[in-house]
């Protein structure tokens, strides 16, 4: 019988990674609207706890993969334990949300299924086996509709697009699954994971995010003021990124992270195409730039045109006596 | 040490895509065409690791005869020779795929480097596919510690380390949260995240030297590859507009209206 089977993430500390739930969500809606029930599939050294905490969010089953080689992540030791699962349940269907993880790890799967994927998926259409993917090209320039060909098909879901699957009904099944002896044998390892640790939410989790670009000169300080009275996430465009004045993985953008907060507020960003793919599906986007012309107002609700390093502290001052 | 690259034909990424009304495809007229950024970045290295380690950088494109410009533009920056596999259709990652593993079983390289993605379909499949197909290790969104203004980029040293026998390589990989280090065995596949490099620029003597450099041709079917396509583009839209916005005079004004009209703060 054909089924929609969803692949679980992990954190490096072995926590689950929020993303799923919305992978979780995504799968849902492809089960009811190709009448396949919904499988998960966890992988990880000991998987039984992950298992456990997830049995409440709507899956059928969860299928557990145990395996030494799981304790760290890499694409050569998980791509053949879920191709292996997905042949033996019959899944048309195979899916996980689009982390970096997922990015990696599904075209893998894909390649061994003989499968064509889709990637950054924003919403699904059709019924039965006939359904139409919907994902973004050119950086978000275009929405395309695309049909994959090939029996068995694979995806990776944009996490913003999908409420978080919530808790509630039937608990899943648990079944053991045996991991394939190739698990063990990749030509690669790990090495090392270097993490970079913050106070504040992750990114493309925290429901505001403060995002500093160019015209913050590097200094960060008031942006991240404005982030912790809020409570908020920081964000970077790629100038800021690329010259090194903020880590990486700040980086909101194509490139980068795509956001969809509750919240926007872009200081002293101008609004590159490649930026704005990033963050445009924010429910309310604040602009603050000194120069009119800046792109990024023509995406902003609202827009100031002033100096971020004069706004940003009236801002914040004005946001906390209202607390108090 | 060989090493394979690959430089995909796109639109200039700083171009405005708009789709044409019957959702067929996107408007050409007035685009400008560049080699993929993610693809350059992996010429560069692939440049760099030979510049060290000696050896030669093969460039691979796959299209129509213009993309004979991007082969000729990677020739530029330095590369060793190229190949054009001549294919005028649509492709997708799997057809790709299957044609760069055809080149690369003729070629055999110790170390093939592709974009992470290409700006048009944004799909970041190929290199896995490609991986996978061959059965070698994949280090995908390589990228390394240092910012591009470091003094480590200045020198132009590559960030992959290959090791002193040859047999393997460590690739740091930007991915969520920080930095996961890798170690690949080679041959190994590996794709370009942005801050791997800052790619040089063709020089005019590059440039002169290129216009004798061979370019082998070769099509899908003197390869024994069908790259029929299958992930098929239905309908092509743009994204939903957004509604205008209003700019504010002032900070209180801003603080307002997201108190009360918003209501996000």
């Amino acid at each position: 019988m054909s089924t929609v089977l969803i692949v679980a993430e992990a954190q490096p500390d072995g926590h689950l990674r929020k993303a799923t739930l919305h992978a979780l969500a995504a799968g849902k809606d492809l089960s009811q609207k190709t009448g396949a029930p919904l499988h998960l599939a966890v992988l990880a050294e000991d998987p039984a706890k992950l298992a456990e905490q997830l049995k409440p969010y709507g899956a059928a089953v969860i299928h557990t993969v145990a395996s030494p080689a799981f304790a760290h992540y890499v694409a050569e030791s998980f791509a053949p334990a879920v191709a292996a699962l997905a042949s033996s349940i019959g899944a048309d269907f195979v899916g996980t949300a689009a982390t970096a993880q997922g990015r990696d790890l599904m075209p893998r799967v894909a390649a061994r299924l003989k499968a064509a994927m889709a990637s950054d998926v924003l919403a699904f259409s059709g019924s039965g086996t006939d359904v139409t993917f919907t994902r973004p090209m050119w950086a978000g320039s275009v929405i395309a509709d695309v049909k994959l060909k090939t029996p068995v098909k694979v995806f990776t879901v944009r996490a913003t697009e999908f409420s978080a699957a919530e808790p509630g009904g039937a608990a899943a099944e648990v079944k053991a699954f045996p991991a394939p002896g190739e698990v063990t044998g990749s030509p690669t390892q790990f090495v090392a994971f270097n993490e970079v640790k913050s106070a504040r939410p992750e990114l493309t989790e925290a429901s505001i995010v403060v995002s500093g670009g160019r015209g913050t000169k590097g200094d960060f300080k008031e942006i991240e003021a404005l982030a912790d009275e809020l409570g908020a996430a920081v964000g970077a465009s790629r100038a800021v990124c690329d010259a090194g004045w903020v880590p990486n993985d700040l980086q909101v953008g194509q490139t980068g992270k795509v956001v969809a907060p509750k919240l926007y507020i872009a200081a002293g960003i101008s609004g590159a195409i490649q930026h704005l793919a990033g963050m445009k599906g924010s429910k309310v986007i604040v602009a603050i730039n000194k120069d009119p012309e800046a792109p990024i107002f023509q995406v902003a609700d609202y827009g100031i045109v002033a100096d971020l390093f004069k706004v940003l502290p009236e801002l914040r001052a004005a946001i906390h006596s209202s607390k108090s | 040490m060989k090493i394979l690259v690959t430089a995909k034909r796109v639109e200039d990424p700083e171009s405005k895509i708009k789709v044409k009304a019957d959702g067929s495809g996107i408007v050409q007229e007035g685009l400008k065409y560049k080699i993929n950024p993610f693809d350059e970045i992996a010429v560069e290295e692939g440049l760099r690791l030979a510049a060290k380690l000696g050896g030669e950088v093969v460039v691979v494109s796959i299209g129509a005869k213009e993309v004979q410009e991007q082969l000729r533009h990677a020739l530029a920056m330095g590369a060793t020779k190229a190949v054009w596999v001549n294919h005028a259709g649509a492709l997708d990652p799997m057809s790709a795929a299957g044609l760069l593993k055809a080149v690369i079983d003729r070629e055999k390289p110790d170390l093939a480097i592709l974009g992470k993605q290409s700006i048009d379909d944004d799909q970041n499949q190929t290199g896995q596919y490609l991986a996978e197909w061959l059965g070698w290790s994949q280090a995908t969104f390589a990228s390394k510690p240092e910012s591009l203004e470091s003094d480590a980029e200045k020198a132009k040293t590559p960030a992959i380390q290959v090791a002193a026998d040859g047999k393997s390589a460590q690739v740091v990989r930007e991915v969520d949260n920080g930095l996961t280090t890798l170690s690949v065995k080679l041959p190994a596949i590996v794709t370009t995240d942005l801050r791997l490099n800052l790619p040089r620029y063709a020089s005019l003597p590059g440039i002169m030297k290129a216009k004798n450099k061979p370019i082998e041709e070769l099509t899908p079917a003197t390869l024994g590859v069908d790259a029929t396509p299958q992930v098929e583009v239905v309908k092509m839209s743009a994204p939903p507009p957004r509604k205008a916005g209003v700019k504010v005079g002032d900070v209180q004004e801003l603080f307002t209206k997201l108190k009360n009209e918003a209501k996000v703060i």
